[in-house]
């Protein structure tokens, strides 16, 4: 399995989009520690380009590479290789590439300026949603033949994900707000990676004493080993599910 | 060698094959030939395991093909359009498909011919549309494989690489090898095949060797006798019709 992915991921690391976003990453939070004179305000910053940017650069780079390796996935398929193998292989290296952009774009400035657990839990949620958003775009790509469809599918759940969805629970909050909420909308950030991602590391610094009530009860979940560990989990599987389904409907698909 | 027993395939409203039923064997160079659409890259396809068919059964070498994938290190596969990771280096991609077969003896004289190994260091992005189809090419006989399957492969090629990669097919075709081949340049099949399945609309209209139908349509040159397959619709019905009689007559020649 790794003989293929390694040079899927030789390949992808000469992307120019991945050098790119690299560099973007990097330029990004560099200037926001140089400008900031506090860490944890520069890592506020750094937070909100990473939670948009992030799922973003990996849900439609993701799908462009699908398509464009169509005829290559091809070519391997008439190889003595399972289908499985190849998909996974191909998984593999385009999370790998996007990780490796990530952790010299944003890990090695946080290393440098701000290594404490607001920057590790930063570098976690940066992790844990590219991998995320990665097999859920394998998901959207493999399961629509049609490379503009593919695209807007991707687009689509970002928009989903990144925007409509904190709206969708401020409405929630707003019709039901004479009701105890607290472990309602606990729930509901597990519904959304990148919800989740930011009140994980939200609680990880001060200003979350500005939220009141919710922000205590949030603030003993998440600070807990408890919290990490729902974390890691919601996280894993986000991962995992759109990933095998969308192995299994590679398994059965038509090329 | 390779046997296609009552395969359907549908893709929404059409029937892309329909009861395709057919054998072939060792020495055998077989070109499908059809208009557009008419299913030969499917009925490819399926045999590479890439089309699952809805109805049928296709065995290589006595191996179902849709179990272990293992029986495709007998097939060579050149696709109608190669296209390869912008970035991967031409040196790269033999590299690499050299080690998923990993298999020691290789067959590198259509690398040597065609001089691949002067464009070893250039990114796959940089080759022209030829070059990439002397890979492709290159790739589908590395491995010496028993059986070749090769979607249009002179599309794109100079009259010189067509010659040598004619030239090569030759060479593959005395060493009793099975060679699946479809194009729609006629004159480049006319030398190597010995036998023609013709497809149209998903039905296979027949499957015979040359010299009977070259007696059967008084046309020497194939693509003459072809022509007269493919001219006018109802000239064309009749003409099948006839040899549907004949056929039947003389039992089936699978």
């Amino acid at each position: 399995m790794l003989k293929l992915s390694r040079y899927v991921l030789y390949d992808i690391l000469r992307n120019k989009i991945v050098i790119a976003y690299t560099l973007f990453l990097f330029l990004v939070s560099f200037s926001m520690f140089r400008m900031e004179e506090n860490g944890s305000k520069a890592l506020l910053s750094l937070l909100n380009i990473v939670l948009i940017v992030l799922p973003l650069v990996s849900l439609v780079f993701t799908t462009i590479h699908y398509y464009n390796s169509y005829e290559f996935i091809e070519l391997m398929l008439s190889q003595p290789l399972s289908r499985t193998r190849i998909i996974l292989s191909e998984y593999g290296a385009v999370c790998v590439s996007l990780l490796t952009a990530f952790w010299l774009g944003v890990g090695v400035p946080v290393l440098l300026f701000a290594p404490d657990a607001t920057g590790f839990a930063l570098l976690f949620t940066g992790s844990s949603l590219t991998v995320v958003f990665t097999s859920i775009a394998f998901l959207a790509a493999v399961r629509s033949k049609d490379k503009a469809r593919g695209i807007g599918l991707a687009l689509l759940l970002w928009f989903y994900f990144a925007l409509i969805y904190d709206g969708l629970v401020l409405m929630i909050l707003f019709a039901f707000s004479d009701y105890p909420m607290e472990k309602f909308t606990l729930l509901l950030s597990a519904l959304n990676p990148i919800d989740l991602g930011r009140i994980f590391i939200m609680l990880k610094m001060d200003i979350s004493a500005l939220m009141g009530y919710t922000g205590a009860l949030y603030k003993d979940f998440f600070g807990s080993g408890t919290g990490v560990a729902f974390t890691s989990g919601i996280m894993l599987l986000w991962a995992a599910v759109p990933l095998w389904l969308s192995v299994r409907s590679f398994r059965r698909k038509d090329m | 060698m390779i046997r296609i027993e009552q395969v359907y395939k549908r893709f929404r409203k059409l029937q892309v094959l329909n009861n395709i039923s057919a054998r072939f064997d060792e020495g055998q160079v077989v070109a499908l030939i059809g208009p557009n659409g008419s299913g030969k890259t499917t009925l490819i396809k399926s045999i590479l395991g890439m089309v699952r068919p809805d109805k049928g059964t296709i065995h290589v070498h006595n191996q179902p093909v849709n179990g272990d994938p293992a029986y495709r290190q007998f097939i060579g596969y050149m696709p109608q359009i190669g296209r390869y990771p912008d970035n991967m280096r031409v040196g790269e991609l033999f590299e690499m498909i050299k080690k998923i077969r990993h298999q020691e003896q290789t067959d590198e004289d259509l690398l040597r011919q065609f001089d691949l190994p002067s464009v070893y260091q250039k990114p796959m992005r940089t080759l022209s549309g030829g070059t990439r189809q002397k890979v492709s090419a290159a790739l589908a006989f590395l491995f010496n494989p028993p059986v070749l399957i090769l979607d249009e492969p002179t599309a794109g090629l100079d009259p010189l690489s067509t010659e040598i990669l004619k030239e090569k097919i030759i060479t593959e075709k005395k060493k009793n090898k099975l060679i699946l081949i479809t194009s729609h340049v006629l004159s480049d099949l006319e030398e190597i095949t010995t036998h023609i399945l013709y497809l149209q609309e998903g039905n296979m209209q027949f499957f015979k060797d040359l010299a009977s139908l070259q007696e059967e349509t008084g046309e020497i040159r194939l693509s003459k006798a072809i022509a007269r397959v493919m001219r006018g619709q109802e000239t064309n019905n009749q003409w099948i019709d006839r040899l549907f009689a004949l056929e039947t007559k003389n039992e089936s020649p699978r």
